[in-house]
């Protein structure tokens, strides 16, 4: 069963990281990378992406005439979809595992940042039997 | 380029692959580099095979490549190390003897070892899926991949951590004994059952490559049903999904809707596939020991057998679904019990069952539940009843097709009640 593990920017705002000392930064995108190679490794990795900061973010909705209308940026974001990796595992168990090891991640001071992943299934095909 | 093969020949190449791939583990004990020197010996018959013509015995001929290959990788291997006893040392002294004396017995099919060793209870039913694909069905990890919709990269590491796992676990490769075999036969079965599964369960994707997943399970669990035709759980096995996979054609609406058991045109199950079913299980059933995958094809085979829904012999399905909950305590069988017990007598009898599981932790908050809940419900003629169980089963379902069934009927009752 597949799960795509999403990552906020911890709380502050998006863009602490680049005040972090460039030792801890470097330990935290060293975490990131070898974690992507563990996950590939494991057989378990689908996919994982990390998306453009919030200030290159619109957004869009149709006007009367079909046509997009954007706005955005959103400077006061306190939380913003940063990325995500998408899990192919056995048990959701091993989902929550894999969330609490990106969770760990080292931030300022290599301290773990234990940010919240939010774990959601992805919906699949029809069961095997129906009413 | 070589003339292309015609498919006769690719078919028997596919079955011949892990049959050679079996003899060639067993002689040199890594399954590795026998995979590898197998692969190369099918490449050569596809070269040669089309302007050469078959060989008398395609099989001894593959077994005899693949074998020149190994010994050809292991001597260039100790030639590169200087150390020429590593072709002997791959296998252990006191065996060597013993396999000596085996070369005469070419004719052994192999195959059946090979599945034991791919579905060894110790791998993930992941890496044991992967592999039996792979070594077995000769599924290219490319393939595989795709049926399972994940990159070619993330198929190749679970393969090859399986082959790590089988290797480290010193698993050896020769005939299990008869407590080894009714032990790993279980697991075996089990992953058939799950690649069955997987091909039929799926409407979206690559629509295609999954139902090759079933009619890959099916063919794999028909070569088993062979090798050992006593085996009553086998034939039960290979009956289910015969039974099972006639029925795929009346089971999605043109746009890949969900089309339940008894609204289905049964004009379009596939009857050749049902009476093969029903022979079989007609002929193992009485033999004695009747296991799950009999009672579960016994119970498609009732099914199968209605002409119409309404003719469908409930009475007899709720007998076999006792059966089955006696043999699995299984919450997943009560739902289905309840249902039974519904069509038999009457919704209120299936909902006092439902109460009776409710509580239970395997299943509490399950989808099911809501969803039996809110179709038994409907039945009794409680719509609001059934519209906020139905939706609340939409909720909580990780099956996209699903979804949209259940929030459908909620939405039609909710027009009745307006």
């Amino acid at each position: 069963m597949k799960y795509m593990l999403m990552m906020n920017t911890p709380s502050g705002g998006p863009y602490q990281i680049a005040q972090w000392p460039k030792q801890d930064l470097q330990a935290h995108i060293g975490f990131m990378i070898s974690f992507a190679k563990k996950l590939g490794e494991s057989g378990e990795l689908v996919s994982a992406e990390g998306l453009a900061g919030p200030d290159q973010a619109k957004r869009v909705r149709a006007g009367k005439d079909g046509k997009p209308i954007t706005d955005g940026v959103f400077p006061e974001s306190k939380e913003f979809l940063a990325g995500y990796w998408i899990v192919d595992v056995e048990s959701p168990e091993r989902a929550y595992e894999i969330a609490a090891q990106a969770s760990a991640a080292p931030g300022p001071g290599g301290a773990p940042l234990n940010m919240a992943i939010e774990v959601r299934q992805v919906m699949s095909g029809p069961p095997k039997d129906l009413l | 380029m070589p003339p292309a093969l015609d498919t006769r020949t690719q078919h028997l190449l596919r079955d011949l692959a892990p049959q050679v791939l079996g003899a060639v583990i067993r002689r040199y004990r890594d399954f590795a580099a026998s995979e590898d020197a197998v692969q190369e010996a099918l490449i050569a018959a596809a070269m040669q095979w089309p302007s050469g013509g078959l060989p008398e015995n395609p099989r001894a001929w593959l077994i005899q490549v693949a074998s020149r290959r190994i010994t050809d990788h292991v001597r260039a291997e100790a030639a590169r190390r200087h150390r020429e006893a590593i072709v002997v040392s791959l296998v252990p002294v006191e065996e060597q003897i013993a396999l000596a004396a085996d070369e005469g017995t070419t004719e052994r099919d192999d195959t059946l070892d090979l599945l034991f060793m791919c579905c060894h209870p110790a791998l993930s039913s992941a890496s044991a899926i992967a592999l039996t694909l792979r070594a077995v069905g000769g599924l290219t990890t490319f393939e595989i991949a795709k049926a399972f919709l994940v990159p070619e990269a993330t198929m190749a590491q679970r393969i090859s951590r399986a082959k790590q796992s089988i290797k480290t676990s010193g698993v050896p490769f020769r005939m299990p004994t008869a407590e080894e075999r009714a032990e790993r036969l279980g697991a075996v079965m089990h992953v058939l059952y799950l690649i069955f599964n997987e091909g039929y369960t799926a409407s979206s994707g690559p629509e295609l490559h999954r139902s090759d997943l079933s009619a890959e399970a099916l063919r794999l669990t028909r070569m088993l049903h062979r090798l050992v035709p006593d085996d009553c759980e086998v034939a039960g096995l290979l009956a289910l999904m015969l039974l099972t996979d006639a029925r795929r054609a009346a089971r999605t609406g043109p746009s890949g809707e969900l089309i339940p058991l008894d609204q289905q045109d049964r004009a379009l199950w596939d009857r050749d596939a049902i009476s093969e079913g029903l022979a079989l299980i007609a002929a193992t059933l009485p033999r004695g020991s009747v296991g799950p995958y009999q009672v579960q094809a016994a119970i498609a085979a009732v099914h199968d057998e209605a002409a119409r829904a309404e003719d469908t012999d409930w009475a007899q399905i709720l007998e076999l679904y006792g059966l089955l909950q006696r043999m699995s305590d299984n919450p997943m069988v009560t739902l289905n019990l309840a249902i039974a017990t519904a069509m038999v007598q009457g919704p209120a009898a299936g909902l006092e069952r439902l109460d009776a599981i409710a509580k239970d932790p395997r299943i509490e908050g399950h989808h099911r539940l809501d969803a039996v809940r809110a179709h038994l419900l409907e039945r009794a003629g409680d719509s609001s009843g059934a519209i906020a169980h139905y939706r609340r089963a939409a909720e909580r379902t990780t099956s996209t097709s699903e979804r949209n069934y259940l929030l459908m009927h909620a939405a039609r009752l909710s027009e009745t009640l307006d």
